[in-house]
């Protein structure tokens, strides 16, 4: 079985001198996945990098919590057509040449 | 060292206010911040110039320093000396030939005129802990290379990284290796840093995903009368049996002898043979005849 690395929401909030409110409001978004135990709120380690651009997001754009959902969303859908571009660079290199 | 026009940065004016002066950061850190771009060296490196302009120009002591020595920067100290033993001075300009921004978050000119400080060090910088800059790198890879897992040492930035690649990797790859980006400010964590695999190709193999694609020629009485040749793989050479008959362009699988399946050992694409049948040139008499012989036949 699989041991997943909780990273205390608080922790995380002191390190990046930010407002719980902030992880809150990205979990009613659906961009963060907070866990609860026995009335404590754990953050999931895999998701730190994600949620550290969230936060240079809104601190040093002063993007809201709609904004980084749109930006975010935008961001997949780049990532997936830059992909599909070098599959399909590769698949014509095929064709190409000779 | 070359002077830096801030203001022409931002794009405002110098006698721009400070909310003028916010309002522009904003506007091209919106554009150009390295979230919004990866992968994108030039807006990284705009990002940074932007960066720096607004440090100097948000906080009103360095911009009051930066706006008096303005392109005479590289004297701003002698000139403090000067003015407060009221004595007199006379420097020759010394010829620069640096480009200003290099990989670091600030340039020679900004660590010059104030102490190479970054953002956080002086001023209104707050004690907020940053994780570091992710790296983007490229490397080169020939497909013989990329067909066995094999050790690499990288230079980056001045930092020597051995890593272990794995046969099948594919161009345009990207693999991320975790904390070998910048470093974190304020005692945060370094970036990471992301390299792309380029996979040059000047074999004879056309590779698609996992399979190898080959053209081999073939003589035209064994294309009829059926043989056996030898063909180059990339894991040595094979014997192949080629049927009575074979027509031109004809279209073999070998299963199992393409390109490694990436991260699955012992796993391997096809590889696809497609025949090229070559007609004999410079024909004797004889055999002039006896084709003439044949077509009379059919």
């Amino acid at each position: 079985m699989k041991t997943a690395e909780l990273i205390p929401a608080q922790t995380f909030c002191i390190h990046h001198n930010i407002e719980f409110a902030f992880i809150d409001s990205l979990q009613r978004f659906g961009l963060v996945e907070i866990i609860t135990e026995e009335e404590a709120t754990y953050l999931p380690e895999s998701c730190i990098p994600q949620l550290e651009q969230y936060v240079r997001l809104n601190k040093e754009l002063d993007i809201n919590m709609e904004g980084i959902d749109a930006i975010i969303h935008l961001l997949q859908r780049i990532k997936k057509m830059q992909d599909e571009i070098v599959g399909l660079k590769n698949r014509l290199s095929m064709y190409e040449g000779g | 060292m070359t002077f830096i026009d801030y203001y022409e940065i931002l794009g405002v004016p110098k006698t721009a206010d400070a909310e003028t002066i916010k309002a522009a950061y904003r506007k091209l850190a919106r554009k150009l911040h390295p979230d919004l771009n990866p992968n994108d060296k030039d807006a990284n490196k705009k990002f940074q110039q932007v960066n720096e302009a607004n440090e100097v120009l948000s906080d009103p002591e360095k911009r009051k320093k930066y706006d008096t020595y303005g392109k005479d920067w590289e004297h701003a100290e002698e000139f403090e000396k000067a003015k407060q033993s009221r004595g007199q001075s006379q420097h020759s300009y010394g010829q620069s030939n640096d480009s200003g921004f290099g990989n670091d978050d600030f340039s020679e000119f900004f660590s010059s005129m104030f102490g190479g400080s970054g953002p956080g060090s002086q001023g209104r910088g707050s004690q907020v802990k940053y994780r570091g800059q992710d790296y983007q790198a490229e490397l080169k890879l020939h497909l013989e290379a990329a067909y066995s897992t094999h050790q690499q040492t990288l230079t980056v930035n001045g930092k020597n990284i051995r890593i272990t690649i794995p046969a099948g990797v594919e161009n345009g790859q990207v693999i991320k290796l975790k904390g070998h980006g910048g470093p974190g400010r304020n005692g945060g964590p370094s970036g990471d840093l992301f390299i792309t695999f380029v996979i040059e190709n000047n074999t004879i193999y056309k590779r698609s995903g996992d399979d190898l694609h080959l053209t081999a020629g073939l003589d035209l009485y064994t294309a009829l009368l059926g043989g056996e040749i030898t063909v180059d793989t990339l894991g040595g050479k094979i014997k192949l049996k080629v049927k009575p008959e074979t027509q031109n362009g004809t279209k073999t699988r070998l299963k199992g002898k393409g390109f490694p399946v990436y991260k699955k050992e012992g796993q391997f694409g096809d590889l696809y043979i497609t025949y090229s049948i070559k007609l004999p040139t410079n024909l004797t008499e004889q055999q002039k005849e006896l084709f003439k012989q044949l077509s009379e036949l059919s």
